[in-house]
Formats: structure tokens, C-alpha cells, sequence
């Protein structure tokens, strides 16, 4: 069977899932959005100005780095490393956040809010801000802002507005409902810059499109590097933009086995954890209809991971497709799993990875036991772990419980 | 032809009185499912002609800090959806029409059709959508039209002239106009977008003459009069939360309510 990449129908459906559960107050903002992308998308002028951009501004192409020290630990496979932690700003999210700040502008909109969750998306959000000359202001999580007070301090010296999200789970959903809140009463002159590939129609496509750079170049690199396509790509999945980015240049091949590594937290079968897909059910929640961790009465329950960037109770409609269609599988790695590829990575290759990519990394390593040494697997490493000292040095004991070394 | 719903009824009352009518919103099971009943009855008895009888629930991303907090306590409090109905049986046993305000995801989760048919026999006359759009609704059309019961979606300042003839035909009782680009909330002055959205409104309404109902933001009688000039209902929520949340004791709070819905009611009619 073959597969071509999903294009959603007029109303933003990959199958079942998707769509537009919005209010109508959106509506005309969710539309303008949509065509403006539709007009830009085979823009030169904008294309240009956006892959300059990403060249001169960001980093891009990405290095593709074999990591042969740590490939010992899976099996003996080859683990190819999508450097995406080396971009401005140390993660993928720099992709979406120049492209939607482009758009914001064509558009007309002089002010930018977004969500974030680990703060990689808000820190990026007011970098291509600072840059374009846009009013930023970032709701995060007061949860979040605890375990993630780096970024708040670098959000804030790019000139954004950071507001703790206070009600709720005081997480990366919370800041959501709030951003949206704030969407919905300033929209004339605000754009919402949403972070992942979720969320109503057009989000998940136009977060889709401006990443899929991503697996573009990894898939050329790839090629290059050692003559054919790999057998497996590997990425970590919360709300899916990483996962999104790197699988959707091989959904066609059909060869290339698609693993999405969700994050378990304490166990997909315990009540802690964000595991959407395996451990959740069909429901809509924040725009689109998707796989959602809720209750019987259609609450959302509570989502818990050890990384802040996956802490997240639902995922992109595509990847809710993908997985009902089964070309790709999702399975959850523990915190425990996660940290434990996270220490091994820093220990083999000299690199620290987020430890939202750390989930994908565990993924590789029982992926690689599992197909060998004459295999090739392709992982996101969809960020650096720069922000996560204090999380790993306090998970491995490093520092006492005042955070003192 | 569908059989009439104790919300048309209303409106056509209060239609042929030439008034606007009296609508009022309280969360299910604030602050808990016995006295919720009891604040449902203080609100009709000071002048309520329908009451929105609210399901909590976990991410309510159009709602203000005030709704956001009544339903945080009505989840804390154990309310389900199973107690939703039971507080609209009491709700239209007051004589009022009793209508349901959901977020979609709990509705799905219960089962479309199972939540029409149990609405429909507990003695609701319909359900407000705020976050269901007519383009996905088209198993919600199917089951409330096979419930008999209303669907009311809503129409916004920022709806094009399309959206509001597409809305207001998948409409039953009223078309719910948000008076403001905003979240639910008392405001200190209503917003002159309601005039002008109830004015489009009625340019695609003109032949099937359905009521324009405006909400968000009406929080005392003037408003209420303001409103009525040009509506066919006020619609008002935070408000009645309000005075539950600030009240010392649950009797205080009745007494609070009563009197702030026949300030209102007192609105409605001064036309």
C-alpha cells in the first residue's frame, strides 16, 4: 500500500480527526489565517524572504551527525541524529515561529501571542518577534514557569510579556485555553502564533508545512550519508510538531518504518502520564477532533511527563490519523526510559539533548536492539537540553534539594 | 415540522408582550447539584424566562475568570453530566424552558445521540454549542432533530454575512449573538457591536423571523434595557455566578440572585 502525505480536505480533516471546533468568534481569524498561508505558500517574494531567514538567521540546513558511540547501545544500529538542537534558539521551533511572524506581518498584525510549554516555543516566539519588530506576549503555565524559569528570564530579555497561567493544571493546556481567551478579544490586530500541530483548522497544516524542511533535508542528508533511506525515523510526540516535521517527507515511503515516542511519564497505564494515543481515546479538545487523555464524561485528565514540552494531554490531528491509519506507530517511553537515554547521550556523543527529544532517543535505542546492526534509524534531536540542567541535575541527585552543587 | 419547544414558547411570549426576554446561566452542580437547583429556582422565580444550565467543564477556553471559577468548583464538587440532567429536570419542572451550554467534547463523549434523547426527556428544549460551528455538526443536526429538541449556535461581531445566514438557518429557538469579540464576563458597558451584529442578524432572519438573542457582558438592568431595545433576549451568566461566589452563606446568595433577576426582568420590559 502506498502512502501519499495527508492533505486534509477543505474543512482540515486527516480522516475523522481534525476539523475546526472553534468559536465562530474565530472563525473569520482561523479563515484569514488559512487563505493568507494558501497565498503566501507559492509566494517567491515570501518564500525568499523566508528561507533567507532560515539560512542566515537560523542555522539551516541542520547538521545530520552519526552518533557511533551510542549506536553500540542500540544494537549496533546506525543512529542519525537530525541536529535541530543546534538551531537559533537550540530547538525545531524556530521553523514555524519565522514563518507565522512572516505571515503575522503580511497580514497586517502588529501584535503575537502564543503559548508555551517548556518555553522553547516562547522563546522562539519572541526571537522572531525581537527580530520582525512585533508586540509578544507568551502564557505559560505557572507550573511551567517554575520548572522552566531559564526561559522565562530569556523570554522576558527579548522584550516579550510573559503571563503565568494560573488556573487549571497551571500547564502547557492551561496556557492554551488562555491564549485562545486573549485571541478571541484581540484579534483585529493579534495573530496567534500556535506552536504545534494541533489546534483548529489551518494550524495543523500550516505548522506542518513550515517544518517540513525538516525531514526534507534529513532525507537528502540521509541519502548522502549512507546511500539509501533509513529503516526507521524516530521522533517524540506531545503536541507533534517534531514528529510531524521529520515524518512528513517519508510518509510516502513506504519502506521507512514512522515511530512517534509519546511521553509515558510513570507508565501509559498509570493515571501519570501524557500519553495521548495509547493510553487516551478519540475526543475534540482545543480545536480539532484527536486522541485526548479524558474521563468518562469527557473531562480532560491530567497529563504528567517529567519534560515540560511533552506534558500535554492531546496531539495533532495528522498524528492521530497516521496512527488510526497505521502508517506510523506511537508508542510511550518512561521518564525513567527517557532520562536514562538522556544520560546515556550526554555520556557517548558529548551532547545534551532536550529531554523531549530524550523520549525519542529511548525510542532508538529499543528500536535499534530490535532491527540490528545492519540498520539505519533517522532521530529528531528536536532540541538541546540547555534549559533542562535543573530538572536532570535534581532527577540525578547532582545538586541537593535547594539546588546547591 | 418539529414540535414546539417550551423555549419557543418563551420567546413567542414574550415576543407578542413586546418585550425581550429573560435568559439566565448557571453552571450545573455550582456549588453543588442540591443547591444549583435551588439557584435555578431563585433565578425563575425573580424573572428568568429560560434558563442555560451550564456543563462544567475541564477547558472552558471562551469563558472569563468568573464562569471559569463556578464551574472549577462544580467539577470539585463531583458534578457529572448524568447530574446535568437531573438539574434540567428540576430546572423545567420551575415552568421555565431549560436549555443545556456545552463545549462539545463532553456531548461526543456521552454519545450524540444518547445526550439529544435524555435531554429530550428530562424536559430540555435545547442546547447551546459554543464551540460546535454548523460545518461539523451534521450527526449533531441529525440527532436533535430526531430528539426534537433546539440547536442554538452562535453568531459573533467578526461573522461574515454568509456565516450568518449558514448559522442562522442550522439554528432552532434563537441564533445566540455574542455581543463582543471577548469571553464571557460582566463588562461596564455593552459593546455597540451587539446593535450592529443583531441588525445583520435580522437582514437573514427577516423570513423565518427567528429570535436574536445577546449575551456576553450584560450585567445589571440598564444594560439589560439597552439590550432589549434592539433583541429578543438577554442573556446574562457571570453575573448570577458572581453573587453565588461572593454571597457568605447559599440563602444569602438566593437572595442575592432573586433580586438581581428581577432587577433584569424589570430591564427586559422597558422597552
Amino acid at each position: 500500500m502506498s502512502h501519499a502525505l495527508p492533505v486534509p480536505d477543505d474543512g482540515g480533516h486527516y480522516g475523522r480527526f481534525g476539523g475546526r471546533f472553534a468559536p465562530e468568534s474565530l472563525i473569520a481569524a482561523l479563515d484569514e489565517v488559512e487563505a493568507q498561508w494558501a497565498k503566501v505558500k507559492d509566494d517567491a517574494d515570501f518564500q525568499a524572504e523566508l528561507d533567507h531567514l532560515l539560512k542566515s538567521y537560523a542555522g539551516r540546513p541542520s547538521l545530520l551527525t552519526e552518533a557511533r558511540n551510542f549506536s553500540e547501545h542500540a544494537g549496533g544500529a546506525r543512529i542519525l541524529l537530525k541536529r535541530e538542537d543546534l538551531n537559533h534558539t537550540g530547538s525545531h521551533k524556530i521553523n514555524n515561529v519565522l514563518g507565522q511572524a512572516l505571515l503575522a506581518k503580511r497580514m497586517g498584525k502588529t501584535r503575537v501571542i502564543a503559548e508555551t510549554g517548556a518555553g522553547q516555543h516562547g522563546v522562539a516566539t519572541a526571537t522572531a518577534c525581537a527580530l520582525l519588530g512585533l508586540d509578544c506576549r507568551i502564557y505559560m503555565g505557572e507550573q511551567d514557569t517554575e520548572r522552566q524559569a531559564l526561559n522565562v528570564a530569556r523570554m522576558n530579555m527579548l522584550g516579550a510579556e510573559v503571563v503565568p497561567v494560573t488556573i487549571g493544571s497551571r500547564t502547557l493546556k492551561d496556557a492554551i485555553n488562555e491564549t485562545f481567551r486573549d485571541w478571541v478579544a484581540n484579534v483585529d490586530h493579534t495573530h496567534y502564533l500556535f506552536g504545534t500541530a494541533a489546534g483548529p483548522h489551518p494550524f495543523p497544516k500550516l505548522v506542518r508545512d513550515l517544518h517540513f524542511v525538516v525531514g526534507a533535508e534529513a532525507r537528502e542528508q540521509v541519502l548522502e550519508l549512507v546511500g539509501r533511506l533509513p529503516d526507521a525515523v524516530a521522533a517524540c510526540v506531545g503536541g507533534g510538531s517534531n514528529a510531524i516535521a521529520i515524518f512528513a517527507a517519508f510518509v510516502p515511503d513506504e519502506n521507512v518504518a514512522l515511530y512517534g515516542f509519546e511521553a509515558g511519564g510513570e507508565g501509559a497505564d498509570t493515571d501519570r502520564t501524557a500519553a495521548s494515543i495509547t493510553a487516551g481515546s478519540p475526543g475534540v479538545f482545543h480545536g480539532a477532533r484527536t486522541f485526548v487523555l479524558q474521563d468518562e464524561y469527557g473531562q480532560t485528565l491530567p497529563s504528567h511527563s517529567i519534560s515540560a514540552g511533552l506534558d500535554y494531554p492531546a496531539v495533532g490531528p495528522e498524528h492521530a490519523h497516521l496512527a488510526a491509519t497505521g502508517r506510523a506507530k506511537y508508542e510511550p517511553v518512561t521518564d525513567a526510559e527517557a532520562m536514562e537515554a538522556f544520560r546515556l547521550l550526554c555520556r557517548t556523543e558529548g551532547i545534551i539533548p532536550a529531554i523531549e527529544s530524550a523520549h525519542a532517543l529511548a525510542g532508538a535505542l529499543r528500536l535499534g536492539r530490535e532491527l540490528g546492526p545492519d540498520s539505519v534509524i533517522l532521530v529528531n534531536l528536536s532540541g538541546r537540553g540547555d534549559k533542562d540542567v535543573n530538572t536532570a541535575a535534581d532527577y540525578f541527585g547532582l545538586v541537593d534539594s535547594e539546588g546547591q552543587a | 415540522m418539529m414540535p414546539t419547544t417550551t423555549l419557543r414558547s418563551k420567546l413567542a411570549q414574550a415576543r407578542e408582550a413586546d418585550r425581550a426576554a429573560l435568559i439566565g446561566y448557571l453552571p450545573a452542580g455550582f456549588p453543588d447539584v442540591e443547591s444549583s437547583i435551588r439557584v435555578v429556582q431563585a433565578m425563575v422565580e425573580g424573572g428568568c424566562d429560560v434558563v442555560e444550565v451550564g456543563l462544567p467543564y475541564s477547558d472552558p477556553m471562551m469563558d472569563g475568570p468568573t464562569i471559569q471559577r463556578a464551574a472549577g468548583l462544580a467539577l470539585d464538587s463531583g458534578t457529572t453530566t448524568d447530574d446535568v440532567f437531573q438539574v434540567v429536570e428540576a430546572t423545567a419542572a420551575t415552568g421555565a424552558a431549560a436549555l443545556v451550554m456545552s463545549y462539545w467534547n463532553p456531548i461526543e463523549r456521552y454519545g450524540v445521540e444518547r445526550f439529544a434523547t435524555e435531554l429530550a426527556k428530562v424536559g430540555g428544549s435545547g442546547v447551546i454549542t459554543p464551540d460546535l460551528i454548523p460545518e461539523e455538526a451534521d450527526e449533531w443536526v441529525a440527532a436533535s432533530d430526531k430528539a426534537g429538541i433546539d440547536r442554538v449556535f452562535l453568531v459573533a461581531p467578526s461573522s461574515s454575512d454568509r456565516r450568518l445566514a449558514l448559522t442562522t438557518e442550522a439554528c432552532g429557538g434563537f441564533v445566540y449573538a455574542a455581543s463582543l469579540m471577548g469571553v464571557t464576563g460582566t463588562r461596564a458597558q455593552v459593546s455597540d457591536t451587539a446593535e450592529v451584529l443583531v441588525r445583520r442578524t435580522r437582514e437573514v432572519t427577516r423570513d423565518s423571523g427567528l429570535p436574536i438573542c445577546v449575551g456576553l457582558g450584560i450585567s445589571n438592568g440598564t444594560q439589560a434595557a439597552e439590550v432589549a431595545a434592539y433583541a429578543d433576549g438577554v442573556i446574562v451568566g457571570a453575573g448570577f455566578c458572581q453573587r453565588i461566589l461572593d454571597a457568605p452563606d447559599l440563602e444569602t446568595g438566593l437572595v442575592a440572585v432573586r433580586s438581581f433577576a428581577e432587577e433584569l426582568a424589570e430591564g427586559v420590559r422597558s422597552r
